[in-house]
């Protein structure tokens, strides 16, 4: 592993070096785009194989994340929708027992597991899916997010189940940990240990990627529309956006400043709040225009004529949009949720099975609305979170103001939470110590600059890629380990009903 | 039963007061003293990542320092030759209080002044009118 590292390392500094010093002829921002570009276009291509499927390409990772959603609802009897009453109860407290006060309560893990899902992908990728795939995208981003809540169930519940606890009351947990430990127990030790491996390179990757250029590379874009796009002062200054970006979140992770990251932590509920209600408001504002706009959503959903590859393109593009945005079935949540102070990791399953529900059936939904409502839809030469903050300017003209400083603090937490994901994945992949970590650390905050430099295609590409592989190894475990899942959920379930585990009476 | 005096603890100097006096009672009456230390706690904050992982970590270190400030507060109460016990809990102080009260069966609540001004308190909220607005038996804010 380490010389995977040693190869690494020196192609990073490699893509730096040129770019610094061909900076006088070209800008920056152009230089370090091409360089970064084909390594980003080779990788997208591979994990996004496609085949054709009615005259379009349909990517089969895309198929891949939606067949197992689909197999782990049916498997578990529709848990998504039956137990979502027992799953608000827990996030309630009804069932945690008052002497554990102070240690991590099922809604503190929602809190934190959500604060690194709802972000960009809500706002920006929402964006990205219509103007691609049409109206029609929001129907299956709403039907992807209604199976992924059976994925997040299966991962968490494992998540928890197979997490390391060490003498120090600290926790480890997540998709190494069970695709490893949990494989072994079914005498595929090496198996699990390959998959373990492969998740956890994916997830440094994903962490880069996903959780990091893109966020950059979208808090940068919506600043410089903004500040007025072409004659913008920001224009070209990209780099320098995200160095300041970098430094910032390189005061959080390396320099252990709370602070910051606790003044994000407690301002990005509440912009959620706000962009919600705010998308709310203009859906009412255009009451008579719903009818229409879910008329289009379902139009769109089966027959997407004028969008590139008609229905599928359509369905390829929610899917796509919905998986990145909730991560169901990625493996990232569980590393989140494994931290909750609990003896039933069946219990962390039925909390996490509501992320995706409010990631993507409300708040993806709402702003799908948003841009089809106010017919923004199929304005030239916008899209991403320009296209978002274009439809929300043409119903409150001052909002874009607000959402570009929503957006800069979503990327932020989301960066936050990602950089812990990946290092989480590294540490397992090379061990725990403080220069270990630290050397990942330094690198994340480099790909904060690199993200903010590159135009938006090849970033998008390359954070697809790692998240969606890291869906590779982590589903085939799924799979190998549901079984166990369910033999968790059986036995809980009827302790519940023989009042084994009770609700703690309110005082 | 001798009757049992809860004093909510916080370590400041309001609080010793709030104890002295209600030993003082308790001299008195032969009630035995509960001392009650309650560490603030929501469970509904936002913490990130790193800190759901060391919240276990941090939570056994908060107890074990409440305890080693509350301990001596024991003793000193016991060496008075009153009866006296200590609990410490997470969560809101007044709420904690009046369940406690309310467990126990207590006879009164005694407690120690803050001295914030009435603004500050209008603004802030204050654990004392909390308290006396919700307590189901006597509070006795000490000065």
């Amino acid at each position: 592993m380490m010389s995977k590292l040693k190869t690494v390392l020196p192609a990073v500094a490699a893509m730096l070096v040129p770019a610094v010093a061909m900076a006088q002829e070209k800008t920056l921002d152009q230089t370090i785009n091409e360089i970064v570009s084909p390594v980003s276009n080779a990788i997208a291509s591979t994990v996004f194989y496609s085949v054709p499927v009615a005259g379009t390409q349909f990517p089969l990772i895309v198929g891949w994340l939606v067949i197992a959603a689909t197999i782990f609802t049916l498997y578990f009897g529709f848990i998504q929708f039956r137990g979502v009453g027992h799953s608000i109860a827990l996030v309630k407290g009804d069932y945690s027992d008052p002497n554990d006060a102070g240690e991590v309560s099922h809604f503190q893990a929602l809190a934190t597991a959500l604060s690194g899902t709802v972000g960009l992908g809500n706002i920006a990728g929402v964006a990205v899916a219509v103007s691609i795939g049409g109206a029609g995208a929001t129907f299956w981003m709403i039907l992807a997010g209604l199976l992924g809540m059976a994925s997040k169930f299966t991962e968490c519940t494992l998540g928890v189940k197979y997490r390391n606890e060490y003498k120090d009351g600290s926790v480890s947990g997540g998709p190494m940990y069970y695709l490893s430990k949990g494989l072994a127990e079914r005498g595929m030790g090496g198996f699990g240990k390959v998959l373990a491996v492969f998740f956890a390179i994916c997830c440094v990757g994903g962490a880069l990627g996903g959780g990091n250029m893109f966020q950059a590379n979208q808090s940068y874009q919506i600043l410089l529309t903004v500040t007025g796009g072409e004659d913008s002062v920001l224009n070209d200054m990209a780099w320098a956006f995200g160095l300041l970006m970098a430094v910032f979140v390189g005061i959080v992770i390396i320099g252990g400043i709370k602070s910051i990251a606790r003044v994000t932590e407690k301002v990005v509920p509440f912009m959620g709040i706000l962009y919600v209600t705010t998308a709310v408001v203009i859906v009412a504002m255009n009451y008579d225009m719903i009818g229409w706009a879910f008329g289009q959503i379902f139009e769109g959903a089966f027959s997407a004529e004028g969008v590139a590859g008609g229905m599928v393109g359509a369905l390829i593009q929610g899917f796509k949009r919905a998986a990145f945005s909730n991560e169901a079935g990625i493996g990232s949540a569980a590393i989140a949720h494994s931290a909750v102070r609990t003896n039933e990791p069946v219990t962390e399953g039925y909390v996490a099975l509501l992320e995706p529900f409010i990631d993507t059936v409300v708040i993806c939904t709402m702003t799908a609305l948003v841009i089809i409502i106010t017919g923004s839809l199929g304005a030239e030469g916008v899209s991403g979170v320009a296209l978002t903050s274009h439809a929300f300017e043409s119903a409150i003209s001052w909002f874009p103001y607000v959402l570009s400083v929503a957006v800069v603090l979503f990327a932020f937490s989301t960066m936050i939470s990602w950089s812990y994901y990946g290092l989480k994945a590294w540490t397992y992949l090379f061990g725990e110590g403080k220069a270990k970590e630290m050397v990942f650390k330094l690198i994340f905050c480099i790909f904060v600059v690199i993200g903010a430099s590159m135009n938006l295609g090849p970033v998008i590409d390359f954070s697809d890629s790692m998240i969606f592989a890291m869906s590779i190894a982590n589903i085939i475990g799924l799979y190998f380990l549901m079984p166990v899942v369910k033999r968790e959920l059986q036995s809980y379930r009827a302790r519940l009903k023989s009042g084994a585990v009770k609700k703690f009476a309110k005082a | 039963m001798p009757k049992t005096y809860i004093v909510g603890y916080d370590t400041s100097a309001g609080a010793d007061r709030a104890v002295e006096f209600a030993v003082a009672q308790a001299k008195g009456t032969g009630a035995a003293i509960k001392i009650v230390h309650v560490l603030e706690w929501s469970a509904y904050s936002f913490l990130t990542p790193q800190e759901l992982e060391e919240r276990h970590q941090r939570r056994t270190e908060e107890l074990d320092r409440a305890a080693a400030q509350v301990n001596p507060v024991v003793e000193r109460v016991r060496a008075q030759d009153v009866e006296c016990e200590s609990v410490i809990k997470y969560g809101h102080v007044a709420d904690i209080i009046c369940d406690i009260a309310e467990e126990t069966g207590a006879a009164q609540i005694f407690v120690g002044r803050t001295g914030h001004s009435a603004l500050s308190s209008r603004v802030f909220g204050s654990v004392q009118l909390s308290l006396v607005q919700a307590s189901p038996v006597a509070v006795t804010v000490v000065p």
